[in-house]
């Protein structure tokens, strides 16, 4: 038998031709009076996916999962789930259970009550529906709070039930709205984890919305990144990260330098850039971008060396003042600005418990970076 | 608590509960009155509370007066319910704001433009005045209070829990008997009370829609007190305050230990 980690790695429908997509957003808009939420999308989901929308308030991404619970028709396009056209059906007849941001416990009904409510509504007998929630609340480790109202509950514990009820009906797709927006920190993160295995355990399609990259990144398969109802891009976590199809994309996952420029010279996907004031970077995977095009090159803090010297043999290295330095840990962060004013972000993992840092504020200093370090943007 | 009781602190409660109480506590001291004459102090007696249940008049308006509240402020929970889910849960229908101040508009109304326009309104369409016309008018006095206190609450209602219920397999139908009436009980509960309470003490409307052999307790109060007040009017009215002032007490106790209960219990769950 494979562990579940090697299922995990070798999950790729989407560069698969032949694979059957399971839910299809097929050119769907949504307009709520002259408010475009959603904007011409089309987006496919497959299978045992964990897919997160990921995108600012107001991106339109809360009102995709609702259009998939039901709860919103598109104004125009068809939203397809397993091959069958969801038009018309309401929230109560679709096979899609949702897990609320705010939860949404029914406060007059125990856990158990809360968690059976949905196998009572499609008439399960008892003897199953008492067995079904004892499951449920051994999954989410709550066996001893069954009989508990959900105001006598914490927070982290609420959310757990809220996700008990959701899988209880064992639903084609799980959509999650904002799932552990109203847990801290260090519950997320433990949380992210559970849901992971959750998903993984129960084989189910997990559709998540969220704002937040990290959790995005943390748990799901593949991301889609919604802005201003369009979708952006749909990547695994990592091309997302490392590869980012826009200077949108780049600007909102991660931190990221932006060199804006001209590409001087071009050959065989390699590229001279202009970027002004004397400074020119040579960069690798540019693409089929021409000479004289306008581009960003995008480069990550952490692919970035800091120096007090310019290293020998760097093909990228520029010079600047050190003007901030963030000690977070696990990491520093330099701030450093260019001679043409332009500030760059690098980052040092610090690996060594006790260093001596070369570097302090004011210092002259050169960043440094390889040719296939960064991106070149043409968008 | 450091707050010292100065001199005017206290002479001001006093006032102040003097000039609440003192009418009230008058009254129930001369329903133990001995003597026929009301401002006389004849000594204790109960006397008068075993007349008044041997009055056949006031006991009939009793129970015309309890029939009617219990009736109206049911029907009016029920239209006042209707109503206040209307106004909150569609908005954009053309005419709402017209239609809410018109839901709310017999709250301000003089009670003897609303009796009045009732009486012309029952005459017009030639319904007998008696039981039937003083419920429908106390229905439609009650049913905007109702409204008013249903609406506050669904005003707050997390729409979420519906949606919750739909996303789990409940119809609309099952989802408003199961989820929404539930969470929202409190609220009818008290709106009914109120109604009860509005209806138990009306005057002036009851006197322009009732007819005969439907005289509500107020009004027969009020008519053997244009003759003179006998004990025995004090007495029904000790026992009035005393079925209010239990009510509400014990309304008020439950509140508060349900209040504490809760509180216990989110204390307990976040430490837990």
């Amino acid at each position: 038998m494979k562990s579940l980690g090697s299922i995990r790695r070798d999950f790729a429908p989407w560069n698969d031709p032949n694979a059957k997509p399971y839910i299809q957003f097929d050119k769907v808009i949504k307009k709520f009076g002259d408010f475009t939420a959603v904007n011409n999308l089309s987006l496919t989901i497959f299978e045992r996916e964990f897919f997160a929308l990921l995108g600012a308030s107001g991106c339109g991404k809360s009102t995709l999962l609702r259009m998939l619970a039901g709860f919103e028709e598109p104004t125009a396009g068809r939203i397809l789930l397993d091959g069958q056209d969801l038009r018309g059906i309401p929230p109560y007849r679709r096979p899609v259970n949702m897990m609320f941001q705010s939860y949404a416990l029914f406060p007059h009904m125990t856990v158990e009550n809360n968690i059976a409510f949905g196998l009572k509504q499609d008439g399960m007998p008892k003897p199953e529906i008492a067995a079904r929630v004892g499951e449920m609340l051994k999954l989410v480790k709550l066996e001893q709070f069954a009989k508990r109202k959900p105001h006598q509950l914490s927070g982290g514990q609420r959310q757990r039930v809220a996700l008990a009820r959701s899988v209880a009906k064992r639903p084609k797709v799980l959509l999650l709205d904002e799932p552990l927006g109203a847990l801290d920190k260090k519950l997320r993160e433990e949380t992210q984890f559970e849901l992971m295995d959750l998903q993984q355990s129960l084989g189910l399609t997990f559709v998540v919305v969220t704002h937040d990259q990290e959790e995005a990144m943390t748990m799901a398969d593949r991301i889609a990144i919604i802005d201003k109802g369009e979708v952006m891009q749909v990547a695994t976590p990592a091309e997302v990260y490392e590869a980012p199809g826009s200077r949108f994309v780049a600007g909102f996952v991660g931190n990221v330098n932006m060199f804006e420029g001209k590409i001087a010279h071009g050959e065989a996907g390699a590229a001279s850039i202009d970027a002004g004031n004397g400074i020119t970077i040579r960069a690798e995977n540019a693409g089929d971008a021409a000479t004289g095009a306008a581009v960003a090159f995008a480069i990550r803090p952490e692919k970035i060396r800091i120096s007090s010297t310019r290293p020998a043999g760097a093909v990228n290295a520029i010079e600047g003042e050190v003007y901030d330095i963030a000690y977070l840990g696990d990491m520093t962060v330099y701030h450093v600005r260019l001679d043409d004013g332009h500030v760059v972000r690098a980052s040092t993992m610090n690996a060594a418990r006790i260093t001596e840092d070369p570097l302090s504020w004011n210092d002259r200093a050169w960043v440094s970076f390889r040719p296939d370090a960064g991106v070149v943007l043409t968008r | 608590m450091n707050a010292t009781w100065s001199r005017f602190n206290i002479t001001s409660i006093v006032l102040g509960f003097a000039f609440l109480y003192l009418p009230i506590v008058l009254l129930v001291v001369f329903s133990f009155n001995e003597s026929k004459l009301v401002t006389v102090w004849g000594g204790f007696s109960t006397k008068w509370y075993v007349s008044l249940f041997h009055n056949q008049g006031l006991m009939d308006a009793t129970w015309v007066t309890a029939r009617v509240a219990v009736i109206s402020a049911t029907v009016a929970t029920v239209l006042g319910t209707l109503a206040a889910l209307a106004l909150t849960r569609y908005t954009r229908f053309k005419g709402r704001m017209l239609f809410s101040g018109m839901v709310f508009a017999p709250l301000v109304m003089p009670e003897v433009i609303t009796g009045l326009s009732l009486l012309l309104l029952f005459v017009a369409v030639g319904l007998d005045r008696g039981f039937l016309t003083v419920t429908l008018a106390h229905i439609t006095l009650t049913m905007c209070f109702v409204a008013v206190v249903v609406q506050s609450r669904l005003i707050t209602f997390d729409r979420s829990l519906e949606e919750a219920a739909m996303d789990l397999g409940a119809p609309p139908v099952k989802t408003f008997f199961q989820i929404t009436l539930p969470v929202i009980m409190p609220a009818i509960v008290s709106g009914w009370m109120l109604a009860f309470t509005l209806s138990l003490d009306d005057l002036v409307i009851a006197s322009f829609t009732s007819g005969p052999g439907a005289t509500t307790l107020p009004m027969k109060i009020y008519s053997q007190v244009r003759l003179g007040v006998t004990p025995e009017i004090n007495a029904a009215c000790t026992i009035l305050i005393a079925v209010v002032a239990v009510g509400v007490i014990i309304a008020s106790l439950a509140n508060k230990r349900r209040e504490v209960q809760r509180q216990r219990d989110e204390q307990a769950a976040q430490r837990g």
